[in-house]
């Protein structure tokens, strides 16, 4: 790659999110829309700044229910993936639960967790949760599951066990599509969480953007939504630096490229 | 022949109930040490025959005996190489190497205490098939021939009585296979195990083994044994002596006789 286009690279997601709050601003002040239909950028910012105190309270809440969903997500999807994965028995019991468990719309799920739990945290970490352990599950189970035959006999012929094959060759090939994975995961738990502050919560950046919308604040509404925005690509780089650390090897195409 | 390492008596092999044979009736006595080439068309049952040697397939039919005992299970003291080397990338080439001590018993237990010996070990034969100093490389840093290099480390790091060879030049460029010869035949003279090399190239076959046994269109079975009279070690210049050339045109018509019949 050049110098130049590296430039590019690195700059052209600044120039694409400014380019879209530009016509964003233009376009609401063009034709006059009003506030409590579109708000522009600048007075969603502005939100931002002014209800800074309740945002960054809110904001808190809604990283952590994020996170903790997510945790454990990340622990029940690397179990389940591993089992899946590794044998034929568990992928075809499995397979069709988890496919019709992943097709459930998770808003139906959360009544069903307040019945349980009550409003509050703790079925907004568990909708996170389960919106977000299947892309982690089908991607270990698939890393683990690809094994050539050469190698399979190569390992046979040495009297490997079942385990000696899934920790020496299973895990480490499917650690790049668990990390492709947890990008992925980060962000739904995000959409989980928020999900679930917004119908059964009285706290969380979902239930600010729910009330704030009852007062008929819309900027603040907005602003919420740009927080919410800027968490998940935060959470997603983070990830995705993290994934290019640990599997060089796996993105060595890309490197070069 | 004296005491036979490996023996097949009267092998068949069926993959599939209700289908035709893949192997036929096959006899063969491998001594201790020896170098043996399996040579015939695609498709005629070399890999199986491998597959039935190392215990990864059992025999439809007849048995096979490996060190006095008969295979029942995949065989512990064998290395085997393929086409293609089967590194993992995510190891290093000295890693990958060491790979079957960290399996295999007793060096398996020793691992922990003695790494730094096994590593030591590692780089010796590395530098000994020529790749001193790429041992911290990673295989998609290495050349093809390069790899095949290692790939026969791999499968010979834990001193295995048998190695067992696939095509494991097939996919070479003629020059880097002819130098992978040596490279094996240095292998096998510094310390002697017995091997069983698969090969559809009968030159290969002739330059290393001695004894070269030609298969017959599937079902397989074997046609000829031949006893390769040059003498060790065998060199570049002697692939241009008159006796080298006749006995690849006598397989070669040989094998041209079994694909007519
Ligand atoms: N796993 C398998 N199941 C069924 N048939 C097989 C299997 N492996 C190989 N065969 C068949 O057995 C025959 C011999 O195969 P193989 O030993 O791979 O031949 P070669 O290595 O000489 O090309 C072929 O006809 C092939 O189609
Ligand atoms: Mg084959």
């Amino acid at each position: 790659m050049n110098g130049k286009s590296k430039l590019y690279t690195v700059y052209s997601p600044w120039i694409a999110s400014i380019g879209l709050f530009v016509v964003w601003e233009l376009s609401v002040r063009l034709f006059d829309i009003p506030e409590y239909v579109l708000p522009t950028p600048s007075a969603s910012f502005a939100a931002i700044w002014q209800f800074r105190d309740a945002i960054w309270m809110h904001a808190v809440q809604t990283m952590l229910t994020t996170l903790g969903g997510f945790a454990i997500a990340v622990v029940f999807g690397v179990v389940m993936g591993a089992a899946v994965g590794s044998s034929q028995i568990v992928y075809s019991a499995a397979n069709p639960i988890l496919i019709g468990f992943n097709s459930v719309p998770k808003i139906a799920v959360v009544p069903v967790l307040v019945m349980w739990f009550g409003i509050g945290t703790v079925p907004a970490v568990l909708t996170a949760f389960l919106i977000s352990f299947f892309p982690i599950v089908a991607n270990v189970a698939t890393g683990l599951a690809t094994l050539e035959p050469e190698l399979r006999d190569v390992l046979r012929s040495l009297g490997a066990s079942r385990m000696d094959v899934l920790v020496k060759v299973g895990f480490p090939r499917s650690l790049p599509y668990f990390f492709t994975s947890l990008k992925v995961a980060v962000t739904l738990a995000f959409v989980g969480s928020v999900m679930s502050e917004t119908v059964a919560s009285n706290v969380g950046m979902g239930y600010l953007m729910m009330s704030a919308s009852s007062k008929f604040n819309i900027p603040l509404v907005f602003a919420g939504l740009l927080v919410i925005a800027a968490m998940g690509i935060a959470m997603y780089g983070i990830f995705s630096v993290v994934e290019q650390r640990s599997t060089r090897w796996a993105v060595r195409g890309a490197r070069s490229a | 022949m004296t005491h036979a390492f490996v023996e097949l008596d009267r092998v068949k092999l069926r993959y599939q109930e209700g289908e035709g044979l893949a192997l036929e009736q096959t006899d063969m006595k491998i001594a201790n040490g020896e170098f043996i080439a399996v040579v015939g068309p695609s498709g005629c049952g070399k890999s199986s025959l491998l597959k039935l040697v190392s215990g990864l397939l059992p025999a439809t039919e007849g048995t096979v005996i490996v060190d006095g005992r008969e295979v029942s299970g995949p065989l512990k003291i064998c290395g085997m190489a393929f086409q293609n080397p089967t590194l993992l990338p995510w190891r290093s080439t000295l890693a990958n190497v060491l790979l079957p001590l960290e399996i295999v018993q007793p060096h398996r237990s020793r691992m922990r205490t003695q790494r730094k010996t096994f590593e030591e070990m590692a780089t010796r034969m590395l530098t000994g098939v020529g790749l001193g100093g790429y041992e911290k490389k990673f295989p998609w840093e290495l050349s093809g021939g390069m790899q095949q290099r290692a790939s026969l480390c791999r499968a010979l790091i834990h001193e295995p009585d048998l190695l067992l060879l696939d095509e494991p030049f097939g996919a070479l460029d003629a020059f880097t296979r002819e130098e992978l010869w040596d490279t094996l035949q240095k292998l096998w003279m510094e310390r002697p195990f017995t091997v069983i090399l698969v090969t559809h190239d009968l030159r290969e076959a002739v330059y290393l083994a001695d004894t070269i046994y030609v298969m017959s269109t599937r079902p397989g079975r074997i046609l000829v044994r031949y006893e390769n009279p040059l003498p060790r070690p065998r060199t570049q210049e002697m692939t241009f002596r008159e006796d080298f050339g006749d006995m690849v045109h006598g397989l070669k018509s040989h094998i041209r006789t079994v694909r007519a019949a």
